[in-house]
């Protein structure tokens, strides 16, 4: 199906915008020629969520300018608890769509180790960038929303960490989003090179309250064979936004990705992670949870798919929905043909805290060969009046009560952020959230 | 001195009457253990009196020192002195043991005069150690992957660190081999004393070897049928129930079923 569609900006404006960035030749006709893709391609069709009425291509203006900051004295309180001021020493800050804070240890420069805005990164690393940029995890024509990624990508980051390189510290950034008419087409490019290991652990933080932009984000992640990635988010995005979310890994011989997501946006949300278990031996665990709340409509996709022998995929999945919240969560475990002797395994969970909230979990196993292991839990369902009791019996209160069994029914991502700041801050977005 | 007085208490689970006008009264510095047959009621008592949300209470009153037990909330029966030792603790994954335990003595004080960390961390490292668990547990999700004797171990430290006026041990013995029985028996007679009343409800006399109780209660088709001392649960685990039944003229037929 052919959808033609009227996008905020031409090819020429593109290109121009491209020139004016002083891009490399390759990245301004990539740009172009997905724009004209953008127009006639189809939308994605995210299961069980019609998304035909959401508009995901207005907004007010492609880039907004922000003032960049000159010391990390000049972020706002909300900003600054992210971070670990004193301790961080590998942060970048992007406000809006301008690179506003860079930090990078000399270690980190001296081992060759790549860690700038992504527009920093097309200039002065073209080649590198070149190679991995929507070539081999998320392609450019996949849907009318990659393709206008491709076209206006106006932030985020480019991380590269050479062979044999270890790096033992968590490297950090934050998107701040603190216009509303701001929209964000970041590009996260993570490449860990072969036998290296890397953390990277991300924010996003919307200090408005509506926002009138979109979202449209990619992320990648090359995993070289024997690399060890793990990859934190939190996304909180103010209302207002139409957020899509495409995070995806390829990951090889032996090596392992593990995802630590919190998507706690406020704005409707299509989100799709999607974990390629490319090389033999590799493994992969995804960990997301989700509050809605309000009249969000969101639908997340989590899948890993096995093509190398011997690789194993665990997908957890917790959900809360409160209010008149709509949540589709799909899990998908997909095992190829060749694929022996792999693991798919995957459990979600959804717990109802109000009468008006909706939330569906669909596990799915799709496997094309016989010697595999695989296995699916799935539940939707209220606070266990019996879990309560147990607890009120020893003195807590009700409330006090639900929210331990809240709070703990999230830990699985919450533990898992290797940022203690980021940790806390999740644990006070989901506070604020289910109370 | 705390009284816990139980007056003709009547209750039923969805509609079918289970206790059919129970009469107890139970003082701090007494252990009760309360015997009978399977579905009699036992654990339908232990239930009724901590605020189960499947119990109904159709008649009668529950007291401690004067208070109305059955108006207040769980949490507040907990607050006002009562413990439940369950038969099946639920596991709530995500919290820590230690970080439930010490919500739950928080509960119970004032806002600004919560335990101190160190201070409790002591009690807890103490108490663990005297019921010989491993220290790991205390950072374990609650109740979450333990076996039928860690889960009854864990009880009974939430018992000792909590420290309630009254103790209602729901079948603690049920599951356990003989050293963890020694030791949930250990951490039981280690709380006896001015304070502290118990309530065991047990189908075995085995217990009662470790834990010698003050008066012993048998229970028959909801009821208290007989009370006595120590003795009676000697000639219980000799002779069975049947000379009681005999006794007091009870018939089988209408053996009530209990709810787990």
């Amino acid at each position: 199906m052919t959808v033609e569609t009227k996008l905020a900006l031409s090819a020429t404006e593109v290109r121009s915008f491209s020139q004016n960035n002083n891009e490399p030749a390759w990245f301004g006709s990539l740009r172009a020629e997905a724009i004209e893709k953008a127009t006639e391609l189809p939308m994605p069709t995210p299961d069980k969520t019609n998304i035909t009425k959401w508009n995901f291509t207005e907004f007010p203006q492609h880039t907004v300018e922000s003032a960049p900051f000159s010391s990390l004295d000049e972020l706002s309180a909300e900003v600054k608890e992210i971070i670990d001021i004193e301790g961080q020493e590998n942060l970048y800050i992007q406000r809006n769509n301008t690179p506003a804070f860079l930090k990078i240890s000399e270690e980190l420069k001296a081992q060759g180790v790549i860690f700038t805005d992504i527009l920093t990164a097309v200039r002065e690393h073209s080649e590198l960038v070149q190679k991995y940029f929507m070539t081999e995890a998320v392609k450019v024509d996949e849907h009318k929303l990659t393709a206008y990624h491709a076209a206006l990508v106006n932030g985020g980051v480019f991380l590269y960490v050479p062979k044999n390189v270890v790096v033992e510290k968590p490297l950090q950034v934050v998107f701040l989003n603190d216009n509303a008419d701001a929209s964000l087409f970041n590009h996260v490019l993570v490449v860990a090179d072969t036998n290296s290991a890397v953390t990277y652990v991300q924010t996003y933080v919307s200090t408005i309250e509506q926002s009138n932009g979109q979202a449209n984000l990619i992320e990648e992640v090359i995993a070289m064979d024997n690399a060890q990635v793990t990859f934190g988010s939190v996304d909180v995005l103010a209302k207002g936004f139409t957020t899509y979310v495409n995070r995806r890994a390829h990951v090889k011989r032996d090596a392992k990705i593990d995802w630590a997501l919190g998507l706690m946006n406020d704005s409707d949300t299509i989100s799709e992670n999607i974990t390629h278990l490319v090389g033999d031996g590799s493994l992969a665990h995804t960990k997301t949870v989700v509050v809605g709340r309000g009249e969000q409509k969101q639908n997340f996709t989590t899948e890993v798919r096995h093509w190398g022998k011997n690789s194993e995929g665990f997908i957890l999945k917790h959900g809360v929905m409160k209010d008149s919240a709509q949540t589709i969560f799909n899990g998908i475990g997909k095992i190829e043909h060749g694929a022996s002797k792999s693991n798919a395994e995957q459990e979600s969970r959804v717990l109802m805290l109000s009468e008006g909230a909706r939330g569906d979990a669909n596990p799915i196993l799709l496997i094309d060969e016989d010697d595999v292991m695989a296995g699916h839990a799935a539940s939707v369902g209220r606070v266990d009046p019996i879990q309560l009791y147990y607890l009120m019996s020893r003195g807590l209160s009700k409330a006090e009560a639900e929210r331990l069994v809240i709070h703990g029914f999230l830990a699985p991502v919450v533990t898992n952020l290797p940022i203690e700041s980021v940790k806390n801050q999740l644990t006070k977005v989901i506070e604020g959230k289910v109370r | 001195m705390s009284t816990l007085v139980i007056k003709d208490l009547h209750v039923s689970i969805e509609d079918k009457e289970i206790l059919k006008g129970l009469n107890l009264t139970i003082n701090t510095n007494e252990v009760h253990a309360i015997m009978g047959p399977n579905g009699t009621g036992k654990s339908t008592l232990a239930s009724a009196i901590m605020g189960h949300p499947k119990y109904e209470v159709t008649q009668g009153t529950i007291e401690i020192d004067g208070e109305n037990v059955l108006e207040m909330e769980v949490d507040e029966r907990a607050k006002a002195g009562l413990f439940l030792a369950m038969q099946y603790p639920s596991e709530i994954s995500g919290v820590t043991n230690a970080d439930f335990v010490r919500s739950a003595i928080n509960a119970r004080r004032e806002e600004g005069d919560e335990i101190s960390l160190m201070k409790f961390i002591r009690e807890l490292d103490k108490t663990m150690d005297f019921l010989e668990m491993d220290q790991e547990m205390a950072q374990r999700y609650l109740n979450e992957g333990f076996s039928g004797g860690e889960k009854k171990r864990n009880e009974i430290l939430q018992l000792m660190m909590i420290k309630p006026k009254f103790a209602i041990l729901d079948e603690i013995d049920s599951g356990l081999d003989i050293d963890a029985l020694k030791v949930v028996a250990k951490g039981i007679n280690q709380m006896r004393g001015e304070g502290f009343g118990c309530i065991a409800i047990t189908h075995y006399q085995r217990l009662l070897n470790y834990i010698t109780p003050d008066h012993v209660h048998v229970m028959m088709q909801g009821r208290v049928v007989k009370s006595g001392g120590p003795e009676l649960a000697q000639r219980l685990e000799a002779e069975g129930y049947d000379w009681i039944k005999q006794e007091l003229g009870i018939e089988d037929t209408d053996a009530v079923t209990e709810e787990a």
